[in-house]
């Protein structure tokens, strides 16, 4: 049979495919992303999109579900945060085809503010969980949480982390499967979601789950591996990889697939045959509390650690002593953070916030949080998505009551805007705030690597599609002075900043130039070179945090291999050292 | 059942370790290995330090590896080299691209580029050392570094029972075809 190599992230998407799905509703976020980068390929057979924000994501997906499809949605694991008022009633009012909602969770927050575990949210909703371990896992644990949603009338969270969603494994494909559709009809006491009827869906739930939990000690997804009688290892998700590395070969594994509700039987015959038990998890102990909590005696915790991702040798130093032999050689690499790319529109908004001293600028997710890298330093906060706006707001009115004399400025990006500043855009305006927002509009969901959104005139399945304005929607709240400038050009950017401080009626600022990076639109790029008799080596364009600008011999100098000629570092240059040459 | 290779591939975001990574798993995959490869996407790709892991052998279980535990290390920029070098086990190879890349810290003066990042990887491990950039220039495009690099970790890891020209054949766009195996001899030349 032949073998492909795919990442995890793409064999979900396989995995959806060849499960007969049918609509599927996302917001990118890393390492989620490529589920749904992936799927318009099968867009002949299954509707996909994405939505403004995880919340909307996951209320369309279930609402195809109620509809008698099976659907899908993705998010990273912060993304469930935002999604999860939906989540909880859905776990309660069931489904009518199969319902699955991806969680792509972050150790190490490789692109993350937090690595919460979200295996958590499972126990938390009443819903199943299901862990894949690699890529091949992503297909055949998809159409077995399909099976499982439909069979126990529940959502599915299908919990991955980034090491199962980016790395890339052999997997053999399957033929689509279509569902019979289930032709729609009303069904008010299930889905309409009353406080009686709550009341009345609660014992259901519980009874799915114990149900389920009997299916568990015998599903397929669950998998004995008997070795050896000394030690057992209890496992699940990427873990089990590991630990099939770090334990010696005679070494039995009980793994895990349906890890909520945990199939307390299996593993308590499992923890009879052997005569040490580990629980081996990434992150917390979500399953060993379980364990311990049934009477069943366990290693996990403490010695393997609650934080950063897992790898062999790290477990097989915690769980054994035994330490890797490792080099030194004797030189210490200097910090290499990631920053705004040459070029990059979002450096002109913040060379010009960090000549405001007091200026108090509240970030958000995106790009722009390399803001606050240096040398720039032009970000107060970063909080959540949206959070840019409405921080600001509580910041504001607290200087305000104290009367600390500062200007706030609420700061995210186009596709942040329509994922959950419009919100806070209407807090501010409608609770008399004292903060100016900026949208840095680059026209793409930028960090997660340029997924269209409601600004920019596409969707998804790569059709045309309404391009919402920003400056309309602002209009509409009621910001009547609406300062829209190129942050390239630092003079126009200055004069909106200016603007928007001077104006007596409400005012907001669009800092509005395209990502370079947007393959489908023309860049006007060229090359800036530094006059090496004019400059004074007074490192004044070193401030504008190009990663393509350093000091060579006392003098600047521009790397033409990264240099794009935006002219930003010449726009600074007190003397005219910089100039752009037009070719590249 | 063969032991199971891991190699380490490291750099800046942007430099193209991924297409050096999938013509390696390409050929690996073609005579029969089972193969994972891991990589890391989002923040680190906007000019941060990158890695890309591949791991072959008869099973493969983690697709990631800690200390001490890389075959072969190849470095995109000579100071990623020494970042990395923890990863690699004593008596392992390291190919090492004599570039140096300032990070944005070192741009904005913060700190220095460190001195003597060849001289100490080449006191410590056994090294393949090449100005990949150069070759890749005298061939024409600064864009086939990652092939040339490529060739010389092909050459180093003696795996000549894969068709590597022909597996190039099958990665890069047909246009590119006879620049990229240019890049891939040079780099094997590069090796002594």
């Amino acid at each position: 049979m032949e073998r492909h190599l795919l990442s995890g992230n793409e064999a979900i998407a396989r995995g959806a495919y060849e499960a007969g799905v049918k609509v599927c509703s996302a917001y990118p976020g890393t390492p989620s992303t490529e589920i749904f980068e992936n799927l318009p390929q099968y867009k002949d057979v299954l509707y996909c999109e994405w939505a403004p924000n995880e919340k909307v994501a996951t209320e369309v997906a279930y609402g195809a579900a109620m509809a008698g499809v099976r659907s899908l949605c993705a998010m990273k694991h912060v993304g469930v945060n935002v999604a999860a008022d939906p989540i909880f009633t859905a776990a309660y009012d069931g489904v009518t085809k199969g319902f699955v909602i991806v969680s792509a969770d972050d150790p190490s927050m490789h692109s993350s503010q937090n690595e919460q575990d979200n295996r958590y949210y499972a126990k938390a909703a009443r819903m199943a969980l299901v862990e894949p371990s690699d890529s091949q896992e992503c297909i055949d644990f998809l159409k077995e949480a399909y099976r499982i949603s439909e069979r126990f009338d529940m959502p599915v969270l299908f919990r991955t982390t980034t090491r199962v969603s980016h790395s890339k494994s052999l997997v053999t494909f399957g033929e689509r499967e279509e569902q019979e559709v289930i032709p729609y009809q009303r069904n008010a006491a299930k889905f309409v979601c009353t406080p009686a009827n709550a009341y009345r869906n609660h014992p259901k739930v519980e009874a799915n789950l114990a149900a389920l939990e009997a299916y568990g000690n015998t599903c397929p997804i669950n998998k004995l591996e008997l070795k050896g009688s000394k030690v057992g290892v209890i496992t699940a998700s990427i873990a089990y990889q590991y630990a099939k590395d770090a334990f010696p070969e005679d070494t039995s594994f009980l793994k895990l697939g349906l890890t909520y509700p945990l199939p307390m039987e299996l593993i308590r015959d499992f923890a009879s045959k052997v005569e040490t038990l580990y629980v081996i998890e990434e992150l917390e102990p979500f399953m060993e509390e379980q364990i311990r909590a049934a009477g069943i005696p366990c290693t996990g915790k403490q010695l393997v650690g609650r934080m950063y991702e897992q790898n062999p040798q790290r477990l097989r130093q915690e769980v054994f002593g035994a330490a890797p032999e490792t080099v030194d050689v004797g030189v210490e690499p200097v910090s290499r953070p990631p920053a705004l790319c040459p070029g990059c529109p979002h450096r002109g908004f913040f060379y010009t916030m960090s000549k405001g001293k007091d200026f108090v600028v509240t970030g958000d997710i995106g790009c722009y949080t390399l803001g606050a890298a240096a040398p720039l330093i032009a970000l107060d906060t970063c909080v959540c998505m949206g959070g840019g706006f409405s921080v600001g707001m509580g910041l504001a009115k607290a200087l305000e009551v104290t009367g600390q004399k500062k200007k706030v400025f609420g700061v995210l990006g186009d596709s942040t805007f329509f994922h959950s500043g419009m919100t806070g855009a209407a807090e501010i305006l409608y609770n008399k705030g004292e903060v100016i927002p900026v949208v840095l509009d680059n026209s793409i969901t930028g960090m997660t690597g340029h997924q269209d959104n409601p600004g920019t005139g596409y969707n998804l399945q790569g059709e045309m599609a309404a391009a919402i304005k920003i400056e309309e929607v602002l209009r509409a709240i009621g910001y009547e002075n609406i300062l829209i400038a190129d942050p390239q050009d630092l003079a126009a950017m200055q004069q909106a900043v200016d603007g928007a401080l001077a104006s007596e009626v409400p005012a907001a600022i669009i800092a509005r130039r395209p990502c370079l990076l947007i393959k489908r639109i023309p860049h006007d790029t060229g090359l800036c070179v530094v006059d090496t008799e004019k400059c004074i080596g007074c490192k004044k364009c070193l401030k504008v945090g190009c990663p393509a600008l350093f000091v060579k011999e006392g003098k600047s100098y521009i790397d033409p291999n990264q240099c794009v000629g935006c002219t930003v570092c010449a726009q600074v240059c007190p003397v005219g050292a910089i100039s752009r040459k037009e070719t590249k | 059942m063969m032991e199971r290779q891991s190699a380490l591939l490291v750099g800046v975001g942007g430099q193209g370790a991924i297409l050096t990574a999938k013509i390696l798993v390409t050929g690996l995959m073609e005579v029969g290995y089972d193969v994972k490869m891991s990589e890391v996407h989002g923040m680190s790709q906007r000019g941060g330090s990158v890695s890309t892991q591949v791991h072959w052998g008869g099973k493969v279980y983690s697709p990631v590896i800690g200390p001490g535990a890389a075959d072969i290390l190849v470095a995109f920029e000579k100071m990623e080299a020494v970042r990395y070098a923890e990863f690699l086990k004593p008596g392992g190879v390291a190919v090492i691209n004599d570039y140096e890349l300032p990070s944005s810290t070192v741009a904005a003066g913060l700190c220095e580029y460190p001195a003597g990042c060849l001289e100490a990887m080449e006191a410590h491990f056994r090294c393949v050392t090449l100005d990949a950039a150069a070759e890749a220039l005298k061939l024409g495009s600064a864009k086939c570094m990652n092939v040339v690099l490529f060739g010389a970790m092909a050459k180093a890891l003696g795996m000549d029972q894969i068709d590597w020209e022909g597996v190039i054949a099958k990665v890069v766009p047909e246009k590119f075809l006879e620049l990229n195996l240019a890049a891939y001899r040079a780099g094997r030349a590069a090796v002594k």
